[in-house]
């Protein structure tokens, strides 16, 4: 190693400590926005090392810095432009977007390293392995990710897609892949990389094709821990230590948080990516309740029970996202905080449609973090609450997930039921994500307030405000 | 096995190792910024994607190195400008609307503006 190279290298180790202290700053809501500018800081650093690296090398051609520049500058401004336009009920799906072309780079990264290692003789050895990694993992997170994207967007239906076949189709692609990628680690030859990429592209679509939209922030976690792990195998292929870092904290992450989606859930990730939740061929047992005991709450009676209450939680769901309803929340939560309320929400691991999405929906809708309380953290506190109001969230409610014998058994569910009134806004009495009945619904302390979560929040909202005035 | 595989190795297992610390202490609210912001930072194959410049020297060179940099730069120009928009978006307390038109601090510019503005809030405080 050079004294030259051997510099640039320290100052990519620079970067990847600049992403580990980045990342450690994010374990409060106080410091996380200099931990995210401490790791940019770092990012940058690593980028001008490897313009240093590229100008001091003096083998790009012209046409090569023309191309580098433009792929880079359109992309950015790509980049630039999916992130300041971007809703935030849409977050899951710019997330998909970044790891789908996080990982289609690491992969691209690897096939070009492959094709000019072929003048010389092709690659060999442990590269190979490497290599064979990188372009497997990044295609699958590069279709997966726009299967994955196209399926929050509505693109594609968000219900499990199913066909006969589908996983004798997906155990032939797996063999085709890891049969050809055995291949190579004893002969070099770029048709056989290149059939890898093509079954590991469509391995990715055919095993996010059968996950529903509420196993969403699962697969999103999985798809990360993916383009971690990508990016990590390209370092490995180009020998660069920024990549190694930055790739495996991405990977640790990644799996982390899908240990956690999972566990929410209480379904192994094998059952997750197999599919067909509440599709299969599992009895919908025939309403145990009986409409006859769900009792309807109009808005002028729910006002008057939330505006006398002392403690008041709310309990969103996915639900008031699709109806756009944080910020009418919010505000029904500050006109009873007004009244010397105390408002909490309780937010179940898995609401919305990825990880920690439902705090950034109401974040944005000026909430602070302080009221958004974890399961574990909020659970003791419904048995003194006056009224637990549900907006938009049904299974992680439902009390038949104490007891064997349901979809949803156990699965960790907020003790919503251990409020002494409980208020449900829905628009139905429809099913929630696991299609089963909902027992907290005909608990003799829950009423139903049947409307739209968007109306509903404006209804509640005025009522309160005529109540006080 | 060579020295530099082994080094590689040791890396690659001693960051995931402290990304599993680091990481584990995240809290929950923080969850959707920590995926953006870790998706950022997978950003940085835009390093590998410029480095294929180095040798590129016919089409299929400069189309990979086209597709891989736009796609590494769109990955990281947008994750940390996206996590940044989040992550400015958590407060401790609910803003004070009637701070926020007192203050103006927007649309303060340069050494008078600041003479300004603080006059302005005097003026606002007697």
């Amino acid at each position: 190693m050079s004294g030259f190279t051997g510099s640039i290298q320290l100052v990519y180790v620079l970067a990847a400590a600049c992403f580990v202290v980045g990342l450690h700053l994010m374990n409060s809501p106080a410091t996380a926005r200099r931990g995210n500018q401490v790791s940019m800081a770092g990012m940058i650093v690593a980028g001008v090392a490897t313009l240093i690296l590229l100008i001091h090398d003096g083998t790009v051609t012209a046409t090569g810095w023309i191309v580098l520049i433009a792929g880079a500058l359109i992309g950015s401004a790509a980049g630039l432009y999916a992130a300041q336009s971007v809703q935030m009920t849409a977050m899951p799906q710019l997330v998909s977007a970044f790891n789908s072309v996080g990982g289609g780079a690491a992969a691209l990264v690897a096939v070009y390293g492959y094709i000019h290692a072929e003048a010389d003789g092709g690659v060999l050895g442990t590269t190979t392995v490497f290599t064979v990694l990188d372009v497997l993992i990044g295609s699958v997170t590069f279709a997966g990710s726009i299967i994955a994207a196209g399926k929050l967007q509505g693109f594609i239906g968000g219900q499990p897609i199913i066909f006969p076949g589908s996983r004798l189709i997906n155990a032939g692609l797996a063999v085709v892949a890891a049969g050809t990628a055995a291949f190579l680690f004893s002969t070099a030859s770029l048709p056989a990389l290149l059939i890898v990429v093509l079954a590991a592209l469509a391995f990715g679509v055919m095993m996010v094709l059968p996950i529903g939209g509420a196993d969403m922030p699962v697969v999103i976690s999985l798809l990360n821990a993916f383009t971690g792990t990508a990016v990590a195998m390209a370092g490995f292929v180009i020998g660069n230590w920024a990549l190694i870092v930055a790739g495996a904290l991405v990977g640790a992450s990644g799996g982390i948080l899908t240990k956690l989606m999972a566990d929410a859930m209480n379904r192994s990730l094998v059952n997750i990516l197999v599919g067909g939740f509440g599709t299969g061929d599992t009895a919908v047992a025939p309403g145990v309740a009986g409409d006859a005991q769900i009792r309807p709450i109009a808005a002028d009676d729910a006002a008057i029970q939330l505006a006398y209450a002392a403690k008041v939680i709310i309990v969103p769901g996915y639900g008031l996202a699709a109806a756009q309803a944080q910020h009418g929340v919010a505000e029904l939560a500050q006109a009873l905080e007004d009244r010397g309320i105390e408002v909490s929400y309780a937010i179940h691991p898995v609401a919305g449609r990825m990880p920690g999405h439902m705090n950034v929906l109401l974040a944005e809708a000026n909430v602070p973090y302080p009221q958004l309380k974890e399961m574990e953290e909020i659970n003791p506190e419904f048995a003194r609450t006056d009224v637990a109001l549900v907006i938009g969230a049904n299974d992680v409610t439902n009390p038949a997930a104490r007891r064997p014998g349901s979809e949803i058994s156990g699965m960790p569910i907020l003790d919503v039921d251990q409020a002494k009134s409980i208020i449900v806004v829905k628009r139905s009495m429809g099913h929630g994500y696991a299609g089963i009945d909902n027992e907290l619904y005909a608990n003799p302390k829950t009423s139903m307030y049947f409307a739209d979560a968007k109306k509903a929040m404006a209804e509640l909202t005025a009522a309160i405000k005529t109540l006080v005035a | 096995m060579s020295t530099t595989l082994v080094t590689d190795l040791t890396i690659f297992i001693l960051a995931l190792l402290v990304g599993i610390e680091v990481i584990g202490k995240v809290p929950a609210t923080l969850h959707t910024p920590l995926m953006s912001a870790t998706n950022s930072i997978h950003g940085i194959v835009l390093a590998g994607a410029l480095l294929i410049g180095v040798t590129a020297n016919n089409a299929v060179g400069y189309i990979l190195a086209f597709i891989a940099s736009f796609f590494a730069a769109a990955n990281v120009v947008g994750g940390y400008v996206v996590t940044e928009r989040m992550l400015k978006m958590f407060r401790r307390k609910a803003p004070a609307p009637d701070l926020e038109q007192l203050d103006g601090h927007k649309g303060v510019t340069g050494f008078k503006g600041l003479i300004e503005q603080a006059g302005a809030r005097i003026r606002a405080r007697s």
